[in-house]
């Protein structure tokens, strides 16, 4: 072999058997490292795919959004206001929704109802979340019943459930035909919730919001990028929010290795001082230690990581989904796509390994540079 | 009986192969579960959703993107957010913005 890589190797043999004589200490240190790599790489993962996973999926949602305000609140859209808007140049389809919501006492939940075309859902049968139905207890030609707004009772056929796959977008939603919609919330004749826009090219989206605005001055136009940047933001402050909390562990363990990293034992001077009495130079020391600091952060690095990746792909992020599921009646149960990203990967390593190898070097470097004796006696 | 550096080495060389293979594993699950994610996609298109099903309790948390100016003081001016989301849900960022930019500012024919 090599005679540098022998020597490496004699001076790993060292520091593991140094590292083994103080076994619990160090297991301990070693377990709390990796713990921490495997909370801070959950949270990076699961954010991360979450944040990819709605990037690609709202990207197919309406270009624009036209919502009417009235007194600072979210007001139906009239007739004849589809017609005004049908005069802007650029736009390629324009289509009136009716959606909204309904609070369902059974199980304490809103759901979001949707209408749909005739051919879609018949008139007296509804589709169901796949959450929703868990919920409820409902299989495929059930029938429930909603009470309105109105105080009438409404008896529907559950005449298809939407796919388990997609419960992540469609957990809490009732589509039903634009009929039933209408008669259920006693919505007035011609109105609409709001208006989805297809504009042809997208660079004409937001001269197209301008001119809205513009012809239509009490009107809202939500583009898709303003929703696809509402998930971004939204995914960033929560990964803020679990990393504010996480913030005492970080800093507990900060101290815990600064102290067992930078706080030399006595013993730890003695050793130093015998290894230089016997002939150590103070670049053997300082690789040894380097080696120490070395293999226990990459060991808990690559640990901490490994348990995080099957801890949010294989088990859905157990830890966190009682942070993410507040209030909600209806959570969705969903699994993630994986993105693993490079640049990810590599800040967590170097913000996991590079700081304690550091945090070891600097206090050896001074007990290694003093003179033997001072530093036995 | 192996040198502790031997051991290290099996050890670390064990962790860095699982580590590798979480990453080829990223990427086959990946492919596996694109299929689901392109039907949640045509959903998003045939249905004209804006936003993820997280949280029901509030409309405002329910479809964030849609949220109106006000609906963090629905109840009058400067109420405080009843729902336990809102501290988990930062407003949206063209909420938080000046919104003047979409508000016509000329006269002159666009």
């Amino acid at each position: 072999m090599h005679p540098w890589l022998e020597k490496q190797r004699h001076l790993i043999d060292f520091t593991l058997a140094a590292l083994a004589r103080r076994k619990a200490k160090n297991i301990g240190l070693l377990a709390a490292y990796a713990l921490l790599v495997f909370v801070l790489a959950s949270l990076a993962l699961f954010t991360q795919a979450l944040r990819k996973e709605a990037g690609f999926v709202l990207a197919a949602s309406p270009e624009v959004i036209v919502q009417r305000m009235v007194a600072g609140r979210h007001d139906l859209i009239p007739p004849g206001y589809l017609d005004k808007i049908g005069r802007l140049r650029g736009v390629q389809k324009k289509e009136g929704r009716l959606w909204g919501y309904y609070y369902d006492p059974v199980v304490s939940a809103n759901y979001t109802f949707m209408a749909r075309p005739a051919e879609e859902v018949a008139s007296g049968s509804i589709m169901l979340g796949a959450t929703l139905a868990r919920a409820r207890g409902l299989q495929l030609g059930n029938l429930i019943s909603f009470r309105s707004y109105a105080g009438k009772l409404f008896s529907f056929k559950v005449a298809a459930l939407l796919s388990p796959d997609s419960e992540l977008l469609a957990a809490d939603l009732v589509l039903l035909s634009e009929e039933d919609f209408r008669a259920f919330f006693d919505y007035p004749a011609g109105h609409y919730t709001d208006i989805a826009l297809s504009v042809a090219n997208p660079q004409e989206v937001r001269n197209i919001a301008a001119k809205l605005a513009n012809a239509l001055p009490d009107s809202r136009p939500i583009l898709r990028e303003e929703v696809l940047r509402t998930y971004q933001s939204i995914f960033d402050w929560r990964e803020g929010i679990v990393l504010t909390v996480l913030a005492g562990a970080i800093l507990a363990f900060a101290l815990l290795a600064w102290d067992k990293a930078s706080g030399l034992s006595a013993e730890e001077k003695r050793e130093i001082g015998i290894l230089k009495a016997i002939g150590w130079e103070t670049g053997d020391v300082i690789r040894m230690k380097l080696w120490e600091g070395v293999l226990v952060s990459l060991s808990a690095f690559l640990l901490g990581f490994v348990a995080a990746y099957i801890h949010v792909f294989y088990f859905g992020a157990a830890i966190f989904k009682p942070v993410l599921q507040g209030w909600a009646v209806l959570y969705p149960s969903f699994t993630l796509v994986p993105a693993v990203d490079g640049l990810q990967i590599a800040t967590l390593a170097f913000f996991t390994i590079f700081p304690y190898s550091a945090a070891v070097l600097v206090p050896i470097w001074r007990a290694a540079t003093t003179d033997p004796d001072a530093v036995m006696r | 009986m192996p040198r502790p550096s031997a051991l290290a080495g099996v050890v670390l060389g064990v962790a860095a192969l699982a580590f590798a293979v979480s990453l080829l594993d990223a990427a086959r699950l990946s492919d596996a579960r694109q299929p689901a994610r392109d039907e949640r996609r045509a959903l998003v298109d045939k249905l004209g959703l804006t936003d993820l099903a997280l949280f029901t309790e509030a409309r405002y948390t329910r479809h964030p993107s849609q949220a109106d100016l006000h609906s963090a003081l629905q109840d009058h001016p400067a109420a405080f957010d009843h729902f336990p989301t809102g501290a988990l849900l930062a407003p949206p960022p063209h909420l938080t913005a000046p919104y003047a930019s979409l508000a016509g500012k000329t006269a002159s024919p666009d």
